[in-house]
Order: structure tokens, then sequence, then C-alpha cells
């Protein structure tokens, strides 16, 4: 009773925490009242009551090996998340998400494979019974054998019609939750795989967005049999089943992840979480945990909520997202010659124009995040404050690779956000712009958008940057980025290019300001 | 009332609780909250610990052990981020 009180208390936290999220002064007291509910509620779950009916007696090395796996996992898990860099903040949340989404699974192969000994000791029980009733007749009356033969003969069809009955009613009873625990692997199990994939590509560990030829198919194909194999276990309990059923989920997961570009990361990214939310609150049912339950749906819709609000930000359905290779098909590339050409400009004759302009707004990429050009850059900014300059900053919704990816970053540099603007704040301010410095973004800031009919990202509100006096825009090199796509801005006539590394150009433009 | 049914219920209003809360969360703060949800799935450790405690033989020992390990780094790692990303915040807050 009071176990069960304790968790409904952690949801309850939960929902404030994250309520107090939703303003900057709040949040940070919010995850700390979240993180005592979750010790809370992991100490209650010590106390025997907290075990579900199926299982009674639990034994002491589960103890041990419960405080060492907490001890393990939370501990490596606490160190890297102290140790990571602003800049792979994306991945280390990937990876985190993968993991709750690998437990929830993990949880469903133990609570399944738990029914199947159920279902299995069924018949042995039975079996058993009758062996001993037919020793007994045998020991009392072994003189009349044939009527005793008669009589375990009879009771054979008996018990096997008992058999039926109690398996019949075992299905019946926990039909319900085999379907749930089922339901809730899928999820968790691709939120897994997917998540560890999308960790190894914004780690840089896997390079290039692969292109499974006729994909959908074969994923289609693969998801049929995954649903196959899924009711073959709920309909029988089956060991085998159930491993096939995980080895082609994990594989579907990986395959759906693999060809999804950088670009598409904070769709993806928010897409998973809520996937693990939901496969947590689906466990939760199964083990009638009512914190599992609450925190895993409120997370499920939150999440989903996330996801369609940054699929909106590049105008792109969800299932766009996922089932077409974004920037991967040649014909938007070639479709359009750009004409003109890239006109250079070096840091001495920007850092001019920037000083003796009225309104600078800076446009963050992704790039600068690689760069790690967000301290210089507000060192820029505020030498550019000093000299009168309104200084503006302007995020798109999905630039980066997370959701509010450059707030973090420029939060991490120090620079207070009231000079921060979100895109349709900041749109109508460009034509009263002289200079707007864009650092390492592209498709963000690419007119054909909404000009360009056949663009492949026709449509997507963008950055109107094109309408500042002077664009100066701090590249690497010639190439066309992540996505691929030309970007008509770099070659406008009021464009100009500063080619070289975020953070050098930054050093630069500091220096050229403070030679006026 | 049937306990698929009440848990029907549970899961509406969760669903509509977490909608809510998200629809009035600024730009600004997408990640914190990403984060911060994260680590609420972490709750996923109570699960997984009730699973290896009434673990019967070695391999739902295993998998368990391996379940209850995950979901604690799922639990630690988002609280960590989702602190420094948070203090972030409040250090440029500070600087004004």
């Amino acid at each position: 009773m009071y176990i069960n009180l304790c968790y409904f208390i952690t949801a309850i936290v939960f929902i404030i925490g994250l309520k107090k999220m939703s303003s900057p002064k709040t949040a940070a007291n919010g995850i700390r009242w979240a993180g005592a509910a979750m010790i809370l509620a992991t100490l209650v779950t010590f106390f025997p009551g907290a075990l579900h009916s199926v299982s009674q007696d639990s034994r002491f090395a589960n103890y041990v090996l419960v405080v060492l796996a907490l001890g393990v996992g939370g501990g490596l898990a606490w160190v890297s998340g102290k140790k990571v860099k602003t800049t792979d903040l994306p991945q280390m949340i990937a990876l985190y998400n993968g993991l709750g989404g690998g437990a929830a699974a993990a949880i469903a192969a133990v609570e399944l494979m738990r029914y199947n000994s159920m279902v299995s000791s069924i018949g042995n029980q039975a079996q058993e019974a009758q062996s001993q009733l037919g020793d007994k007749l045998l020991a009392s009356v072994d003189k009349v054998s044939g009527a005793v033969q008669q009589i375990t003969n009879g009771s054979q069809q008996v018990i096997e019609s008992a058999v039926n009955q109690v398996t019949d009613k075992f299905y019946a009873d926990n039909g319900t939750a085999i379907t749930l625990a089922v339901v809730g692997a899928l999820i968790g199990t691709v939120a897994f795989s997917g998540s560890i994939i999308a960790w190894a590509k914004l780690d840089g560990r896997m390079k290039k967005s692969i292109e499974i030829p006729s994909r959908n198919l074969v994923n289609l194909a693969l998801f049929a049999a995954i649903i196959l194999f899924g009711i073959v276990v709920i309909k029988s309990c089956s060991l085998f089943a159930l491993f096939l059923f995980f080895v082609l989920t994990l594989v579907f997961g990986v395959l759906v992840t693999v060809p999804i570009g950088g670009a598409d990361m904070p769709v993806i990214i928010s897409l998973f979480n809520a996937l693990t939310g939901l496969a947590v609150a689906f466990e939760g049912l199964v083990i009638g945990n009512a914190a599992m339950m609450i925190a895993g749906t409120v997370v499920g819709s939150a999440g989903t909520l996330l996801t369609q609000l940054m699929a909106k930000a590049m105008n792109r359905s969800l299932a766009n997202v996922l089932f077409s290779g974004f920037g991967n098909s040649e014909s938007g590339a070639v479709a359009e010659e750009t004409e003109g050409s890239m006109k250079e400009i070096d840091a001495e004759d920007v850092g001019v124009m920037m000083a003796y302009a009225e309104q600078v707004v800076i446009v963050p990429g992704y790039g600068m995040a690689v760069a790690q050009a967000q301290h210089k850059i507000w060192e820029l900014s505020k030498m550019l404050i000093e000299k009168g300059v309104k200084v503006k900053f302007a995020i798109h919704p999905v630039a980066g690779r997370m959701p509010g990816h450059m707030n973090v970053l420029l939060a991490e540099a120090g620079v207070p956000y009231d000079v921060i603007y979100d895109m349709e704040d900041i749109n109508a301010d460009f034509n009263k712009t002289q200079v707007a410095l864009v650092i390492g973004a592209n498709d963000v800031v690419n007119p054909s958008a909404r000009t360009d009919t056949t663009s492949e990202i026709y449509g997507m509100p963008i950055l109107d940057v094109d309408n500042a006096d002077n664009v100066i825009v701090i590249k690497r090199g010639r190439g066309k980025g992540f996505s691929g796509i030309e970007n008509p801005l770099f070659f406008a006539d009021n464009t100009r290019m500063l080619f070289g590394d975020g953070q050098k150009m930054a050093e630069e433009l500091i220096q050229a300001l403070k030679e006026l | 009332m049937t306990i698929e049914l009440s848990a029907l219920y549970i899961f509406m209003l969760a669903a509509f609780t977490g909608y809510e809360i998200i629809s009035r969360v600024p730009v600004l703060l997408h990640t914190p909250l990403m984060s911060g949800s994260n680590f609420v799935h972490g709750i996923v450790v109570v699960g997984a610990m009730i699973a290896l405690l009434g673990a019967e033989t070695f391999m739902q020992q295993l998998i368990g052990f391996i379940a209850v390990a995950m979901a604690a780094g799922n639990a630690a790692g988002g609280y960590v981020v989702t602190e420094r990303t948070l203090e972030m915040f409040n250090k440029s807050k500070g600087d004004k």
C-alpha cells in the first residue's frame, strides 16, 4: 500500500518537474524534484512488497545483482554525462534514450520467459499428479491390474482436458498482459537499436547515410515477419519465436535509422524518445506499476508533440522523414544549375562592415557546433555591442542535431536569452538588418525553400537572411553541406563568403575589430 | 471496472497531461525538455529491478541484470545531461 503510494507520488512529481521546465527560471528546480522522485521510487522497489504477484520468492543473489547493476550502469552513465562536451550532447541523449528502450525490451523478455515457464509447468504438474495417482492406485490395488489400467487410461483423458482448461484459463487471464509485453518489446527494441545507430551517426562513427535497395519493401517484409512472430509468442509463449522476434526487431530498428541524414536528426531523436516512453508505459502495465505507466505515457505524448513540431519546422511529415531518403536522390541537386559565382571576402572587410552596422543578426547552425565557435562568436558580439551595434541571434527550430541544440550552445557561451530570437520573431527584422552573419548553417537559410518548387526542401520555413543588406556566410568549403542541396544564397549578389573554420574565422573577425 | 479499462483511463489522462505540458514550452528549452523527459522514462529502472528481483532462472537473471544496468544508465545519464544543460541557461542569465 505505502509502496504504491510512493510510486504514485513519483509520477505526480515527475509531471510537476516537467511542468517546471516550461520556464528557464524554474527549470533547474524541476529536474532536481524529478531526480529526488526517481531515488524514492528506486529505494521503495527494494522492499519485498514491491514485487508483483507473479514472482513470490526473491533470492538474495538477485538483490546483490540489482545493487551491482545499478552501480555499474548508473555510475558509467553519470561519469560519461559529466564529461561529455556540449557539442556531443545529441548523441549522448540518443544513447541514454536507447538504453531506456533496451531496458523496457529486456523487461518484456524476462516477463515473457516467466509466462513461458508458467505455461509449460501446467502440463508438467498434471503429468506428475497423474503418475502419482497411478502409483498410489497400483500400490493399493495391484491385484486388479486390469482395473487400474482402465482407471489410469480414463484419467489420462480427464487430465488432458483439465490441462487444456487450465491453459485456456491461463491465456484468458494473462493474454492481455502478454500482448502488451510483446507490443512494448517491439517499440522498446526499435527505440534501442535505432537510437544506437543515431548515436553512432552523430558521433561520427558511421559516416554515410547508407542506401538500401528498395528498403521500404525490405522493411515492410521484415515488419510483417515481426508481427507474425509476435502473434506466435502471444498465442504460445514460445521461446524460439520470442528469440526470432527480438532479432528481427533489432534489425528493423537498424534498417529504419541507417538511411536517415543528419538534418533529420532532431526529428528522429525526439521520435525515439517518445517511443521509449511508450514502451516503458506498456511494460509498466504488464508489471502493474503506476509510476511507469503514467511517466511513460506522459513522455510518449510529449515526445510525439515535439516530434511533430520538428517535422513541421521542416515542412515534412513524419512518414516522409522515415520513409524517403532526404538529400540522397540525385534529382534535386542536378535539376537546377545556380547562376553566378560565390564572391569571397576577407575578415577585415567584414569587421568594418559589422562595426558600422546598426543591426547585426547572427545565424548559427550545426557548423558552429562542430567548430566549437560559440564562445568566440559571443566575444565578437560583445565587442560589437560595445560599439553600439545591435546584435541579435536568430535560431531556426531544426538548426543543429536535436531540438533546441543552438540554444544550449549559446547558453554555454553565456549569451543572454533576450538577444536570441525564434524564426517567427526575427524574420520581419532582416530587412532592417545591415549584416546577417551565417555561421555553419545551410538548409535553414536556403531561399529555394521559398521559390523553387522542384527543390526537396520547398515549403520548409526558413530564416529570410537574404533580405538583409549584406549576408556573410562563414563556411568551411565550397561543398553543398550535409543535405547535398544547392544553396542559391551563396551565389546571391548581396552575399559574401568567408571560407574557413568557424572558430578561426571568428577569431580573425575579433582581431579585425580590435584593429579598427 | 476492469483493470484494462482503468489502465485505458490512465493512458488517456497521462497522454493529455504530456501534451499540455510540452505545448507551452518555449523553443529555448527544447533540449532540456527532451533530455528531461528522457530522464523521466528512466523510471523503467523500477520495472527492471522488479524483473531482476523476481528472476528464477540464470537466463532471467542475466537479462534482468542487463535491464537494470541499462535503465540505471538511462536515468543517471539523463539526469546529469539535463542538469548540466539547465546550469548553462542559468549561467547565461547571470552574465547580463
